[in-house]
């Protein structure tokens, strides 16, 4: 037997996913949709805030929703509720979405082009940090009733993440959140990071996210334009983390 | 336990090389960042699990684990960051420019007989 030699071959592990969602970022852009993910741990309220989204920007907008989960469809049914078109993605034993799975969920999904599609990830703070959708804003999710210091045990999605949201607001008082540390931690493994603070119950906190979503996809969808409903320079300048200018393509 | 998909990603890409190159794969190289998500003890035994029965079954997955390194904009340097907890220069305690080195999941090299 011969003497074994090297062969590089310098292949990322991810290559098939990452060109997956190298496409699928560039279909979303040429067909003027905006794509929202949001990842959390279970429980955060990711599906509750999901509603308060959907319900509101349906007015005005064209939005549909994917929604990952590891078995049951309930939270598709829940958010059909809103009228806006939502497709289950029931993973199986799979922790995370790929960009496969929500390439696969599109087919014949909606028939007109979307303002906004949001897909929301399996509860899990580890597997879906490695996985690029295709989205261009990725959330993740803190409830007030989570430990403050979970942004420290999971850093890589926070540091992954383009915004943060602190949701359930209404119960920070009753949990004696610690908004310091919260805030301390989140900026710890991401000193730029935005953070807004939401309660879908009350409604708190959702008006600055609407005008998050209208400045944000005002810029990656109509970068150039003079969009006379776009939301002024000041607005965006004060409602968008500074310092990841060079990042707003994608990752 | 997402280490599971990893490593049938590693095996089906080291898989096709092999048979794409005609050699048989005694090792597989692989770069893991510290910003990858990746849990090496967990890659390391889902490996062990997906490769069994195939032909990789007796290749060892050789991992090199790769620290974040970040811009440091005050410095001019780029500076290795000892924990990913904290986002900060090592040196000056300033705030980090870009993310140089860390997200690494890749397949280098493979070492082979033909």
């Amino acid at each position: 037997m011969t003497s074994p030699r090297i062969v590089e071959i310098r292949q990322n592990v991810l290559r098939k996913n990452d060109l997956e969602a190298r496409q699928l970022r560039a279909e979303f852009q040429a067909a003027g949709t905006f794509v929202v993910s949001l990842v959390s741990s279970p429980g955060s309220g990711k599906t509750r805030f999901l509603e308060a989204t959907l319900g509101p920007l349906r007015a005005q907008h064209r939005v549909a929703a994917l929604v990952g989960d590891l078995a049951t469809e309930n939270d598709a049914m829940r958010l059909a509720r809103s009228g806006a078109s939502v497709r289950q993605i029931v993973t199986g034993t799979v922790c995370h979405l790929d960009a496969q799975m929500v390439r696969r969920a599109l087919e014949g999904f909606t028939p007109d082009p979307l303002d906004y599609l949001f897909i929301e990830n399996v509860g899990n703070l580890v597997c879906p940090a490695a996985y690029d959708l295709g989205e261009a804003l990725r959330v993740v999710l803190l409830s007030v009733t989570e430990g403050e210091d979970k942004p420290l045990k999971y850093p890589t999605i926070f540091n992954g993440a383009d915004l943060a949201i602190i949701t359930k607001s209404d119960l920070a008082d009753a949990v004696e959140f610690d908004r310091a540390a919260a805030y301390a931690n989140l900026r710890a493994v991401q000193p730029a990071l935005g953070i807004l603070e939401v309660s879908a119950k009350t409604g708190y906190g959702m008006d600055a996210w609407f005008e998050l979503l209208a400045a944000r996809s005002a810029d990656a969808i109509r970068p150039a334009s003079a969009d006379p409903e776009a939301p002024s320079a000041a607005l965006r300048e004060s409602l968008t983390a500074p310092g990841r200018p060079d990042e707003s393509s994608g990752r | 336990m997402h280490e599971l998909s990893i490593a049938a990603s590693i095996v089906e890409l080291a898989t096709e090389e092999a048979e794409k190159r005609h050699i048989e794969v005694v090792a597989i190289h692989l770069k893991l960042g510290a910003l990858s998500g990746v849990v090496r003890e967990a890659l390391e035994g889902s490996y062990e699990l997906v490769a069994a029965g195939t032909p990789l079954q007796l290749a060892a997955l050789v991992i090199h684990e790769i620290p974040a390194v970040i811009y440091c904009p005050a410095c001019h340097e780029p500076r290795e960051l000892p924990s990913i907890q904290a986002f900060l220069c090592p040196v000056c305690g300033g705030p980090p420019g870009e993310v140089l080195q860390g997200r690494d999941l890749q397949v280098t090299a493979l070492e082979v007989v033909s």
